[in-house]
C-alpha cells in the first residue's frame, strides 16, 4: 500500500536508486501521486541530494574521498591517477559503461586515509597500486 | 577449550582487511584442528594498528596488529593463542599507552564488547542510566544533565540541559528526539565508531532524552556513507525492541519509546539541524530560518530535541554515575570528556577520549606521534571543514570551547586533521570555498554566491601569486559578508578556514609574509 505522506519520499527514492542505479523518469509521476506532491517537487528533491541520479550509472561506482584528511594523505594524486587510468573526469562514466567515477566528501575513514568506496565497499590506506588492484578485482580480472 | 579471538567489524578495520583476516584465521584454525570463536567487536580506535586482533588468554586480552592475512599462519606458529611473543604483539591491550592514557567514559565499552550483544552491554554497565532515569522525575533527569555540564558534541557546544528543558516545557503534545548522525566533517569518525561499536549506548541515550522531555518517538538521521553503521543499528533496534528496551513498555515501566532509522542522501548541509528536519520530512534540505527554534517547532512542526550521536551517547554515563562525576572532568566551562579524532597526516591516527583541557600539541605528538610522512606538521584543522587552520604557534592552546573561540577557532566535533609542510594553504582555502559552493543548500545569498566568488578570487590569487603582489582586501571583505549574513554555519563558518589560512600563511597566497598582526 503506497504511502501518501511526503515524509516517505526519501526512503522510496533510496529504494529506486538501489534497484535501478538511478531514478527513472517513468517513476516520477508515480512518486508524485503516491506522495501527494507535484512532479516538480519530486524532481526538486531528487536534484538536491548527491545520492540520487536521473541517468543510468556505470556498472560500478567508484567514489574517491576528496576531503581534507584524505588530501593530507595524498588523495589528490590518487584522484588524478584514477581519472587518468579510467580516462574520465569526476562525475563521468567510462566509455565501456563499466565505472562511474565520483568525488565524495568524507567516508568517515579519516584514520585510514586516503579512502575510496567501490560499490558500497570501503577501502582505506589506498595507494595508487592498491587502487589499481581494487579496480581489477572489481572488474573480475 | 574454545579460544576467543576478537576481530573488529568496524568499517575502518574492515577497510584495511579485517574481513580477510577473519577468513585466514578460520582457515588456519581449521587446518590445525583448533576450535576458535571469533567475536566481532568494535574498534579500540588505535587505527594505525588495524586490523588489531585480540586474543583472550588467562583473563587478559593480548593485542596483535596490524595483522595481514599472510601473517596469520606465523602468528599461530608463534603461539598467539597462548599470548605468545611476535613482532606484531603489543602485550595486553589495556596496557597500550595510547589507550591507558585516555579517560574513556562515553567510549568505555568501545572495542571491548560485542556491539550487538545486549547481555554484553548490560554486563559492562549498560542500561544502568536508563534504569535510574525511569525512577526519576523528568525535571531531575534534566537537572543531572545540567549538573554534568554536557554541551552539544556536534560542534555548536550548546548546553544540552537548556535544550532539553525548552522541549520539556513545550506543552504536552507529540514531541520527538532526533539524533543527528550525519557526521559529514572530514577528520571525524567518532559517531560512526559509537554506532558500529556500541549502538545500545546511543539507543539508551535517546530513550533517556525521551523520558526527560516527554517524547515517545525518536529518529536517527544516519548518513548514507555509513552502510555498516546502518546494518548494526538496524539489528540493534530489532533486538532492543524484542528485549523490551524499546517499544511500548520500556524495561517494564509502562513508558513507550519507538525508534526509527532514517537514511540521508549525501547532502553535507543536512548535518545542520533544520536542514536535517526538512530532509526527514521528505523535502529538499533547505535550512530554516530561526526562530522558531526546533525545540519549539521542529520535526513536523512539533517540539523536537536534535542532538548529535556523541551528545546522546554521553547521557547514559551521566545518568548512571551522576552529573557531579562527569563534571569532575574537564576545564573551564567545558566539562566532561570529548572523544577527539586524530586524522590526516599523523603517524598514530585514532580515537582519543580525554577530558577537555589537553593541548593540541599533546594530542598531535604524545598521542598522534607526529606526522606520518616524517616532515614537520605545518597546519592543523580542528573542527571539520568549517574549522580554522592552526599553525604551530597555536599548538599549546588548551582544547576547550572558550579557549578556541577566543582565537577565532572552534573545537567543533573534535576532529583534528594534520598537514605536513608540503601543504599549500591557498589551495586549502580554495577548497573550503569550493566545498561550500558544492554543498550550500542555496537558500541564502552570502553562502550560495559568496562561496562561488570566493573560489574565483582564490583562483585569481593563485594564478598571480608568483609575483607576490596579491591583495586580500576583497577576499576578506567577502568573508566578512559570509560571516555576518549567512543563515547557518555552512556559509557563516566557511570563512574560518579561509581567514585563518590568510592570517597564518600569507606567503602561500602571494601576500607579503606576515604583513599584519595575526588576528585569528
Amino acid at each position: 500500500m503506497p504511502s501518501t505522506n511526503q515524509a516517505d519520499l526519501l526512503p522510496a527514492l533510496h529504494q529506486l536508486q538501489e534497484r535501478f542505479g538511478y531514478i527513472p523518469d517513468d517513476a516520477i509521476a508515480d512518486l508524485a501521486r503516491t506522495h501527494n506532491m507535484s512532479r516538480a517537487e519530486v524532481v526538486g528533491v531528487i536534484g538536491f541530494y548527491h545520492d540520487f541520479h536521473r541517468t543510468p550509472p556505470g556498472r560500478q561506482r567508484l567514489r574517491i574521498c576528496r576531503a581534507e584528511s584524505c588530501q593530507a594523505m595524498g588523495a589528490d594524486a590518487l584522484a588524478m591517477h584514477a581519472s587518468e587510468r579510467l580516462g574520465v573526469e569526476f562525475g563521468a562514466t567510462t566509455a565501456d559503461g563499466e565505472v562511474t567515477l565520483e568525488a565524495v566528501y568524507c567516508l568517515g575513514n579519516c584514520a585510514c586515509s586516503p579512502a575510496v568506496m567501490l560499490d558500497g565497499e570501503l577501502h582505506g590506506r589506498v595507494s595508487t597500486e592498491r587502487l589499481d588492484a581494487i579496480l581489477a578485482e572489481g572488474r573480475g580480472t | 577449550m574454545t579460544q576467543r579471538i576478537f576481530v573488529p567489524r568496524d568499517a575502518s578495520a574492515v577497510s584495511v582487511g579485517a574481513q580477510r583476516v577473519v577468513r585466514a584465521i578460520e582457515h588456519e584454525a581449521q587446518s590445525r584442528g583448533l576450535t576458535v570463536e571469533i567475536v566481532r567487536n568494535g574498534s579500540r580506535g588505535l587505527y594505525w594498528l588495524e586490523p588489531l586482533i585480540e586474543i583472550e588468554s588467562s583473563g587478559q586480552r593480548i593485542a596483535y596488529g596490524p595483522v595481514r592475512p599472510e601473517d596469520v599462519a606465523g602468528l599461530f606458529d608463534a603461539g598467539w593463542l597462548q599470548g605468545g611473543p611476535h613482532a606484531l604483539c603489543h602485550g595486553p591491550s589495556e596496557d597500550i599507552p595510547y589507550l591507558k592514557r585516555q579517560t574513556r567514559l562515553t567510549f568505555a565499552r568501545m572495542g571491548v564488547t560485542d556491539p550487538l550483544s545486549l547481555e554484553d552491554y548490560r554486563s559492562h554497565g549498560g542500561l544502568k542510566g536508563l534504569e535510574r532515569a525511569l525512577a526519576m522525575k523528568a525535571e531531575d533527569i534534566v537537572a543531572a544533565i545540567d549538573t554534568g555540564g554536557l554541551r552539544g558534541r556536534g560542534g555548536a557546544g550548546f548546553p544540552t540541559g537548556i535544550k532539553w528543558r525548552t522541549v520539556m516545557n513545550a506543552g504536552g503534545g507529540q514531541k520527538y528526539i532526533v539524533c543527528n548522525a550525519d557526521e559529514g566533517d572530514s577528520g571525524t569518525f567518532s559517531d560512526r565508531m559509537l554506532m558500529e561499536g556500541d549502538p545500545y549506548c546511543l539507543i539508551e541515550g535517546m530513550i533517556i532524552a525521551g523520558l526527560a522531555v516527554g517524547a515517545d518517538t525518536g529518529y536517527i538521521y544516519l548518513r548514507s556513507e555509513y552502510p555498516e553503521a546502518w546494518d548494526v543499528l538496524e539489528e540493534a533496534i530489532v533486538t532492543a525492541t524484542r528485549e523490551g528496551v524499546l517499544g511500548d513498555n520500556v524495561l517494564g515501566s509502562g513508558r513507550r519509546f519507538d525508534l526509527n532509522l532514517f537514511k540521508g542522501a549525501g547532502a553535507y548541509v543536512c548535518g545542520e539541524e533544520t536542514s536535517l528536519l526538512e530532509s526527514i520530512e521528505g523535502k529538499r534540505g533547505l535550512v530554516r530560518a530561526k526562530p522558531p527554534l526546533p525545540a519549539l517547532q521542529g520535526l513536523f512542526g512539533q517540539p523536537t530535541v536534535v542532538n548529535n550521536v556523541i551528545t546522546l551517547g554521553s547521557v547514559p554515563w551521566i545518568l548512571a554515575q551522576g552529573g557531579e562525576a562527569y563534571k569532575a572532568h574537564g576545564s573551564g566551562r567545558s566539562r566532561g570528556t570529548l572523544p577527539f579524532q586524530l586524522a590526516g597526516n599523523l603517524k598514530h591516527p585514532g580515537l582519543v577520549e580525554v577530558a577537555f583541557g589537553m593541548t593540541l600539541r599533546e594530542l598531535l605528538y604524545d598521542f598522534g606521534g607526529g606526522s606520518a610522512s616524517g616532515r614537520p606538521i605545518r597546519a592543523v584543522q580542528v573542527g571539520g571543514p568549517l574549522g580554522a587552520y592552526l599553525p604551530e604557534s597555536r599548538f599549546d592552546l588548551p582544547l576547550d570551547y572558550e579557549a578556541f573561540a577566543a582565537v577565532g577557532a572552534t573545537v567543533g566535533h573534535g576532529g583534528i586533521v594534520a598537514f605536513d609542510d608540503s601543504v599549500d594553504m591557498a589551495k586549502m582555502a580554495r577548497y573550503a570555498m569550493e566545498f561550500c559552493a558544492i554543498e550550500s543548500c542555496g537558500k541564502c545569498t552570502p553562502c550560495r554566491i559568496g562561496s562561488v566568488r570566493g573560489v574565483e578570487l582564490l583562483d585569481g590569487m593563485m594564478a598571480a601569486r608568483p609575483q607576490q603582489s596579491n591583495d586580500d582586501t576583497l577576499l576578506r571583505d567577502l568573508c566578512q559578508t559570509m560571516l555576518d549574513g549567512s543563515l547557518c554555519a555552512m556559509g557563516g563558518m566557511t570563512p574560518y578556514p579561509v581567514l585563518s589560512a590568510l592570517d597564518h600563511y600569507p606567503e602561500d597566497f602571494g601576500l607579503a609574509p606576515k604583513q599584519k598582526e595575526a588576528s585569528a
